[in-house]
């Protein structure tokens, strides 16, 4: 298979969420979650109860690709801040180092300001738990560890029963 | 490019519809969406004009069932299918596992299905992918329509890498979930294979 799949542990998930629950808190935010540029939702923190997060992590994604690809149209590299304003609601979208996206989601509790500087803030945070995760990912692969146990246990038959 | 997660114990992947204009891609994921159990599936998501043609994408995420206590999810994409959505399509096979080529098999359809094709192997290239590589299935939709190709000619015409093949009425779900089956059983063994 080609490019390199994302895989997320126990021990930095949980980093993560605590790092996300800290933005949540901080940022005084309605929702804040991380996907992946591909669109699957990595982690989510706050009132997610009634929003369809799989939906909007794959739209979301959506919209940084559309973006990405006028940015590349003008000769940018990359636009790496979203803002949408709403009535209600608005969205602060941002890159994360080229593969993670982190949404901001945030009513009038709070300021564009103040949701921007700590996003600013839990992003270099976020970015330093990722490459920890690339770093580990390449030396379990190197030792040959990565996912042998999982993979070697499924046979052809649990695939196969999959679709029955 | 599949998202293995330990945490939650999911292995998510990612399938796109591809072919051109009106061949049924939106078609074959509205009657999966039908047929699928609540439970199994989320949202259908179409971001399409007023005159329901695809403008950026359609998305179905769907949970297949538990491998070794890891849930098994698909998202399922449609591309843009009209050939002035180029850019928008390239951006979409971004992070592909597996690709269904959904081919229409009307007569006076032949050419955009090749083109179609041709268009798929270009905008996986500049994305880093190689499609004789990639899981692949084809799907030969319209077989109800009175004026179309026999499958042997498409076969001749498209299938060049003997992937699975099927005919289809995606409008009647003919052919619809084997084709999905026939992509999700290779994305499987490929990652199986792969680790």
């Amino acid at each position: 298979m080609m490019g390199s799949d994302l895989i997320m542990y126990e021990e930095e998930f949980q980093r993560i969420d605590a790092e996300l629950k800290k933005l949540y808190h901080q940022a005084n935010a309605k929702v804040v979650f991380l996907v992946d540029k591909n669109g699957q939702l990595i982690a989510s923190a706050g009132e997610t109860h009634d929003i369809d997060t799989t939906s909007l992590a794959s739209l979301t994604a959506g919209n940084i690709a559309a973006t990405g690809g006028i940015a590349r149209l003008l000769g940018e590299k990359e636009f790496t801040i979203l803002f949408h304003e709403g009535e209600k609601d608005n969205i602060h979208i941002s890159l994360i180092g080229q593969r993670i996206i982190l949404v901001v989601i945030f009513d009038n509790r709070t300021s564009l300001g103040l949701v921007r500087l700590r996003v600013k803030k839990s992003s270099e945070s976020l970015a330093g738990i990722f490459d920890e995760i690339t770093k580990k990912v390449e030396k379990e692969k190197g030792e040959g560890k990565l996912e042998e146990a999982l993979f070697a246990e499924i046979s052809d038959e649990d695939i196969d029963n999959l679709f029955r | 490019m599949s998202f293995i997660n330990y945490s939650s114990r999911e292995i998510n992947c990612k399938i796109v519809y591809y072919g051109p204009g009106l061949c049924g891609k939106t078609t074959n994921l509205q009657f999966i969406y039908r047929r699928t159990n609540p439970e199994q599936k989320g949202k259908l998501i179409s971001l399409a004009t007023e005159t329901e043609r695809t403008l950026f994408f359609d998305f179905l995420p769907l949970a297949l069932g538990d491998i070794k206590g890891f849930k098994i999810r698909f998202h399922l994409y449609t591309v843009p299918g009209q050939v002035f959505y180029a850019a928008s399509r390239k951006l979409i096979l971004k992070g592909v596992d597996g690709v269904v080529f959904v081919a229409d098999s009307q007569i006076e359809r032949t050419e955009s299905n090749i083109e179609s094709l041709e268009d798929l192997k270009i905008n996986l290239s500049e994305q880093g992918y190689d499609l004789d590589k990639l899981p692949f299935a084809m799907q030969y939709n319209k077989r109800d329509l009175p004026n179309i190709v026999p499958v042997a000619d498409l076969e001749k015409l498209l299938n060049y890498r003997k992937v699975p093949s099927f005919e289809a009425v995606a409008v009647t779900g003919k052919g619809v979930f084997e084709t999905l089956k026939a992509v999700a059983k290779q994305v499987l063994f490929e990652l199986k294979k792969h680790y």
